[in-house]
């Protein structure tokens, strides 16, 4: 009877036979990838994660928050735990969204390790594969590492240094390192650039895998923040140039309209997308996501259903004035790419949603207008763009106006009025001639906002604390005022610091 | 030969129905009226005559039988009852004055009355050291039972209920509102509530949060007994929350500078009392029939309940309809002893959307319940106008829509059973074997509709929902027990020792959900078409009793359990305890104290396991398939995600060291009789869903080992018959617990800050109210200090900066302040009977509980009238005394001391007799009314609330009812 108290899950599989054939690798490489697009496993409901709200714990939703709120950009109306903090540059250790966000990035780095851990050749050796298949394989695990240096590039650029796991720790209750800042910069360098080789060539990976020019892509940003996360003196806008270029010379164009990069069906016909999160308003559910961000950027008297989200329309985010404001004209009549919808300008009360223009760039409509499928009316099937090819040129005319080597102003003003051209729907009456860096960080808000750029560039620009840059509210003050200069990076979570004391605190928390 | 006599009681009073019989023989009979029998055709020679009368001492008297007619009276005495009451243990029984460890019974004469559906309510304030908090007034819900305050964190803190030697599980079964429910509480004799580790251990691993045997009514010899009774009765809500009147909110929001003409826009010209329309008074009716007796020596019990229950709650209904039986023959000569007991039940609900509970009292009352619309005619806040209006996502919707609108219903069956051998060896007599199979099944099946025009499930066009889950437990257990009267040693042994396996199996099917129309809502097919969760478990335990001089018993029991839920290194489990018992009244300088009629002293230690609330392999390291609305796109193909699962390879039983100390006292013939207990309990390898160090397993939280809580109390009990004459009979019980926990560890790093925030409540999301904390009592709420002005007005958002660093945040400004848990329960029951009258009650009250008003943290605040969202909604009238602006959850200001005071029952009965002189018919007819009044300063609807955070509880009613009971 004894026999009796060995018994095994019914549906559940083992490690041993979830990894059996190339395609059960696939499907842990799809939970891999999809750690930043799902909150979990069973729906919008469940959650990867603990101590936050389900529908709020998906990487896209956090990372947004994070970088968009606590910005010049956007401003969110809703009292849940942890948002007015983000909207006040007010946070503490205990935030509830930073937790999760920085939860959410070591997470999908867990499941990176254990897809390496049990794709080492020892592995692989026993398991009956072709060697079609261990190609295959050998592929899936740079992409792995690749989603790992990614949310490592995530955690230096906002929480600084944090703990550092690898597919050599095991699994279980042990207490994680932490890396430095400067230590983490050359673990993701060395990271992306051992994984180049064994990465598709750009261009010839299924939608929604990784290729090199995504390799290039991070870099490039990596290395135009670099003084940033090194230091002063520690710049290195050659290798931003070499990278970006990589890409730009990969074969990538433009999307031609500039507003279907945030349609339902940007997943076809994109040629401009170097690397996406993919969502499906059937498939791929979650609150978070496309979904939020479509939702939460209008509210129901704003007719959804002209949004593709008939049943939506959450009514939380939108901009403060400094961001339309970047447009001279944003009725979005010349510069295509000031989707507002019209109303007030001003935000005066921080829980009134109608204060501040709201953002229409994201939508569920496909571009030829119609509803993408959604299983009810609220789920969008809108994919984010993670790297797109306009920031390779904005990288590149930065890198260049920054001093460094390798590119000339002339080919960065003519890659920046590529973008101006298409935001003008093709006219040439918004180009330049010249530019400088106020132009570029101006440009990269126009271009960019909405999605999730803006803390890191303002920080880069040095903005991001100074009293001599004000927006709406900044400091929790509606005039705007100066923040402390530690802010520039997020507290180690205090749950965290407190479950392993190999931890210590960002200092100024 | 023959012999014939009269059969008198200690008041030279007849005593009918008295059975005498000649031992060893079949001959037998019942004593007439008048007390009088009479056996004929005894063989001739040296017999024995046994009396038997329930609650008298049994007699034997020694004759020698010749062929003259014999004359034979008896005279006997009433029994000391209480003290030679038999108890049911753990795998057992023994008389109340050799018991060793803290153990109280409570049987169906001091049960609690009324319209009582579900058992555990039976016995509500009737023992210390038990809290038993209706989950709330929904027909059939359950309860929230904790003895000794609970010992775990996470894991379960209910009891392990044996229900005739078949451990039933308490778990979920879908389409149940609680399991117990469905067993109809008419059937139950005796609750006996096992509380120290000498009388859980043996138990083991089930038996931290203490035990509660329940035995069921058995058939007894002699004619059937039919007994009939039926009950009608009527629930109504006791009072509503308070909410702003239309007139009220209309004057708050033309009033209000803030509110723009926009919100003036959306004020309706109705006035609906939106509680008024959702709540009726329900009426319910409780039918039961049993009959017991014997045939050929066979005693038997079958009884058939049909309730019709009704909530107060619009559309809410229960059907059950039960039966069990028990048949409990001896064979050869005695030596083998059957029990066999079955019992089902068929049980129909329809459920009301409980949704429409909170939706009342937010939605708006300046709005009419109807209007012509495409939603079905109910009114909604919505966007856009005639076939174009979509229902607005963020406003409430109809209350009335909610329940109107939703067919949920569900049919439950449920059996369980057992059959018990107990065989005393020919050979060897002190030597039993005992074998007990049992088994206990259910099938859950049930469905929702939404029709496609409701605005609840208008996104997806209505909804079709189905479930099905069966559940198979089976258990075996055997045990061998001695017991023998050393006479030489002047002791008695009394030695167990058995096998246990248990084995837990439930399937649930998977169903994908439909819109109305019976299409498939793309993405919920679900990925596997069945899932069977199962688990077992085997033990082996053992128990030694052995008494010296009727003074002095010492115990001691042990029992090692394996669980399928661990990994082979930490499977088996072993579970001591040990206890030392001294019957000080049997002492010579005790006996001839006349006043002191029992006097026993009682001092154990045990170690008990808990193991309920780890999921069955947690220990594995497993990955899960996703569902197929979590696909990644890979390409133009999605795939479903193979799915690490954190685990946790050393995860264990969780352990309580319990110690306990007790007194047994009875005075004046036991006529006044308690005990005192204090008991102190340790639990360690605490199970807790902790955070861990974020990337080292594939979650942040994990279920795991780690820490202590300790809970200390005081138990104290006393019943008495202050009036005890042939007319008029008063007996008072009253019963005290005082309880207090405390989180003594809680992590792999010891920190001060360290906390677990639990307690989840409404409003915003994510939020949390309570936390575990070392030092302080479990679910200790965690909030701001509240400033206040010199008018005593809350100030909004103005907190104390309890940590002197200029910023109030939740790292430093939150403090632990007070908890859920009552300090002291107190239980008070009284019984009077005069004549043919009787009346009685149950009083009940705790100490020392604070509950958060989510109520009034979350609607009673003016961003819920003039929503941002574009709606007005109501608040409760809470915010004319706080006058908040925006929520303050996390404020102290909404935690208040919610002790109580509260009459559960008070019931008048009347005893007809028999019907005719003829007849041996008798009627009782009696008339109840339950929740008869609550006294509490708590400002919202009801005190009473398990986890401490009151949000949109069903109302519990108030009952009358009118009962009658025949018995012929």
């Amino acid at each position: 009877c004894t026999k009796d108290l060995d018994l095994r899950p019914t549906n559940d599989l083992t490690s041993e036979s979830a990894f059996t054939g190339l395609n059960g690798y696939k499907q842990v490489l799809a939970k891999v990838y999809g750690s930043y697009a799902l909150t979990g496993n069973s729906g919008p409901g469940s959650s990867d994660l603990g101590g936050i709200d389900a529908g709020t714990s998906d990487f896209l939703r956090l990372y947004w928050n994070a970088q968009e709120l606590t910005s010049d950009e956007a401003i969110c109306a809703w009292n849940d735990p942890g948002l007015p903090e983000l909207n006040f540059q007010t946070w503490t250790p205990g935030n509830v969204l930073l937790r999760g966000l920085y939860t959410r990035s070591l997470f999908q780095i867990t499941v990176a390790n254990e897809f390496l851990r049990e794709s080492t050749d020892d592995k692989l050796s026993g398991r009956g594969l072709s060697q079609a298949d261990l190609a295959e394989i050998k592929r899936f695990r740079a992409e792995a590492r690749f989603l790992r240096a990614f949310q490592y590039w995530v955690l230096m650029d906002l929480f600084g240094n944090p703990p550092f796991i690898t597919e050599n720790d095991a699994v279980g209750k042990f207490l994680p390192n932490q890396i430095k800042r400067a230590a983490l910069f050359t673990y993701i360098e060395t990271e992306l650039k051992a994984i180049e080789a064994d990465m598709a060539a750009p261009r010839t990976n299924e939608y929604g895998r990784a290729d090199q020019a995504a390799v290039w892509a991070l870099l490039a940003r990596m290395y135009l923040n670099a003084e940033v996360y090194l230091g002063a003196g520690n710049a290195k806008y050659t290798d931003a140039i070499t990278y970006s270029s990589r890409v730009i010379n990969a074969g990538y164009t433009l999307m031609p309209t500039f507003r279907n990069l945030f349609r339902a069906d940007n997943n076809v016909n994109n040629p401009e997308v170097i690397l996406s999160i993919n969502y499906d308003g059937i498939k791929s559910l979650n609150n978070g996501g496309t979904t939020f961000l479509i939702n939460s950027s209008i509210n129901a008297a704003m007719s959804p259903a002209t949004f593709g989200v008939p049943n939506g329309g959450w009514g939380g985010n939108r901009a403060k004035q400094t961001l339309p404001l970047l447009f001279d004209d944003r009725s979005g009549n010349t510069d295509r790419r000031a989707m507002f919808f019209d109303g007030k300008l001003n935000v005066d009360d921080v829980s009134a949603f109608t204060d501040g223009l709201a953002s229409t760039k994201f939508s569920n409509l496909t571009s030829a207008g119609v509803a993408a499928p959604s299983s009810n009316g609220t789920f969008a099937s809108t994919d984010f763009p993670l790297f797109r090819l306009a920031e390779m040129f904005l990288i590149y005319a930065e890198a260049v106006k920054r001093g460094g080597s390798g590119g000339t102003e002339a080919q960065a003003i003519t890659y920046l009025n590529r973008l101006r051209t298409r935001a003008y729907n093709g006219s040439t009456a918004g180009n330049i001639t010249s530019y400088n860096l106020d132009y570029i960080l101006a440009e990269k808000g126009r271009e960019f906002y909405w999605e999730a750029h803006r803390r890191t560039d303002l920080i880069r620009f040095q903005k991001y604390t100074s009293d001599a840059y004000l927006w709406p509210f900044k400091g929790g003050v509606k005039a705007g005022k100066g923040l402390e200069s530690f802010r520039t990076i997020f507290p180690i979570p205090s749950a965290d610091v407190i479950a392993n004391p190999n931890l210590i605190q960002n200092t100024g928390y | 030969g023959s012999i014939s006599g009269k059969i008198i009681d200690e008041a030279n009073q007849p005593l009918p129905g008295a059975a005498v019989f000649i031992d060893g023989t079949s001959l037998g009979t019942q004593t007439d009226v008048n007390g009088n029998y009479k056996i004929s055709g005894i063989k001739s020679g040296n017999v024995s005559v046994t009396v038997r009368f329930v609650g008298y001492v049994e007699q034997k008297k020694q004759v020698t039988i010749s062929t003259t007619p014999l004359v034979l009276n008896f005279s006997l005495v009433p029994e000391n009852k209480s003290l030679n009451e038999v108890v049911v243990i753990g795998y057992g029984s023994v008389a109340k004055k050799d018991l060793t460890g803290a153990v109280t019974a409570v049987s169906s004469k001091d049960f609690q009355r009324g319209n009582i559906v579900s058992p555990e309510q039976l016995i509500a304030g009737k023992v210390s050291g038990v809290q038993i908090t209706s989950n709330s007034g929904a027909p059939g819900s359950g309860s929230t039972i904790r003895i000794r305050g609970g010992a775990s964190l996470n894991a379960s803190n209910d009891p392990l209920i044996v229900i005739d030697g078949v451990p039933v599980s308490v778990g979920a079964i879908s389409g149940a509102a609680n399991p117990l429910s469905l067993i109809n509480p008419n059937d139950i004799e005796t609750f006996t509530v096992l509380k120290d580790a000498s009388a859980t251990a043996i138990y083991g691993s089930r038996a931290s949060n203490g035990v509660i045997l329940i035995t069921t009514k058995k058939g007894s010899s002699g004619k059937p007994v039919v007994s009939f009774n039926s009950q009608l009765s009527a629930s109504t809500l006791g009072s509503q929350i308070d909410v702003l009147s239309a007139q009220e909110l209309r004057d708050y929001v033309t009033n209000n500078p803030r509110a723009t003409a926009q919100y003036i826009g959306y004020l309706g010209e109705s006035n609906t009392n939106w509680q008024n329309e959702i709540y009726q008074t329900a009426t319910n009716s409780d039918n039961n029939l049993s009959i017991s007796g014997a045939v050929k020596n066979i005693p038997y019990r079958v009884a058939v309940g049909y309730l019709d229950q009704r909530g107060v709650l619009l559309r809410d209904k229960l059907n059950r309809t039960s039966g069990s039986l028990s048949v409990t023959p001896k064979f050869f000569d005695n030596h083998l002893k059957v029990d066999v007991n079955v019992k089902g039940s068929l049980s129909k609900s329809r459920f009301a959307n409980q949704g429409a509970i909170g939706a009342a009292l937010q939605f708006d009352p300046t709005q009419p319940v109807y209007e012509e619309n495409i939603f079905g005619g109910f009114f909604e806040y919505a966007n856009g106008s005639g076939a174009n209006a979509v229902p607005n996502p963020n406003a409430p919707r109809n209350p009335m829509g909610l329940i109107m609108q939703r067919e949920d219903n569900s049919e439950v069956n449920r059996s369980l059973g057992n059959i018990q051998l107990d065989y005393m060896f020919h050979f060897l007599p002190e030597l039993h074997a005992n074998l007990n199979l049992g088994y206990d099944v259910a099938k859950g099946t049930g469905s929702t509709f939404v029709p496609e025009f409701a605005a609840q499930s208008f996104s997806t066009r209505g909804s079709r929902t189905q479930y099905l889950q069966e559940i198979n437990n089976k258990i075996g257990e055997f045990y061998l027990n001695y017991n023998k009267n050393l006479r030489s040693l002047n002791s008695n042994i009394n030695v167990t020792a058995g096998y246990g396996y248990y084995d837990n199996r439930t399937t649930n099917f998977n169903y994908p959900n439909l819109r109305a129309n019976g299409d498939v809502i793309p993405g919920t097919e679900p990925t596997f078409p069945f899932d069977i969760p199962r688990n077992n478990l085997q033990s082996y335990y053992g128990r030694m009793i052995y008494t010296l001089s009727d003074k002095y018993i010492v115990s001691a029991s042990i029992r090692t359990d394996g669980s399928s839920r661990f990994s082979e290194d930490v499977r088996w489990g072993v579970f001591p305890s040990a206890s030392f018992t001294w019957r000080a009244k049997s002492e010579s300088f005790l006996q001839n104290v006349q006043s002191l009629s029992d006097l026993k002293l009682r001092v154990s230690y045990g170690i008990t396991g808990q193991q309920d609330g780890i999921s069955n392999f947690s220990y594995l390291p497993n990955y899960a398939v996703s569902q197929n609305d979590s696909q990644y796109q890979f390409g133009n193909q999605f795939f479903n995600l193979f799915v690490p699962i954190a685990y946790d390879s050393n995860i264990k039983w969780e352990e309580t060291e319990t110690y306990n100390a007790g007194i047994d006292y009875g005075f004046l013939n036991n006529r006044i009789n308690g005990s005192i207990d204090v008991y102190f309990k340790k639990t360690k390898d605490l199970l807790a869903n902790v955070p861990i160090p974020v990337g080292s397993n594939f979650n942040n939280f994990l279920l795991t080992n780690i820490g202590n809580v300790e809970n200390r109390g005081l138990e104290f009990n006393i019943s008495a018959d202050a009036i005890k004459t042939k007319d008029f009979n008063w007996n008072l019980g009253f019963n005290l617990t005082l309880n207090r926990s405390r989180i003594t560890n809680l992590t792999l790093v010891p920190d001060p800050n360290f906390n677990i925030l639990v307690g989840g409540f409404s409003g915003g999301t994510g939020g949390t109210i309570q936390t575990h904390s070392v030092g302080f009592e479990p679910f200790s709420f965690y909030v701001y200090k509240q400033v206040y002005d010199t008018n005593g007005k809350p100030l909004e958002g103005v907190y104390e900066d309890l940590n002197n660093d200029g910023v109030i945040s939740e790292a430093g400004d939150l403090y632990r302040y007070k908890s859920p848990a009552p300090d002291a329960l107190l239980g008070f029951s009284t019984q009077l009977n005069y004549k043919k009258w009787s009346f009685s009650t149950v009083l009940r009250a705790n100490f020392g509980n604070y509950m958060y008003n989510n109520v009034a943290s979350n609607f009673g605040v003016e961003r819920n009238i003039l929503n941002p969202s574009g709606y007005v909604a109501n608040a409760t009238s809470e915010i004319f005394r706080s006058q908040f602006i925006n929520n303050q959850y996390l404020s102290d200001y909404y935690i208040e001391n919610a002790s109580f005071l509260r009459m559960d029952n008070i019931g008048l009965g009347y005893n007809l007799g028999r019907l005719s002189k003829a007849s041996s018919a008798n009627l009782r007819l009696n008339l109840n009314c339950q929740n008869v009044f609550v006294i509490s300063n708590y400002s919202g609807l009801d005190p009473e609330i398990g986890n401490g955070i009151d949000f949109s509880l069903y109302p519990r009613p108030r009952t009358f009812s009118l009962g009658l009971n025949l018995d012929f």
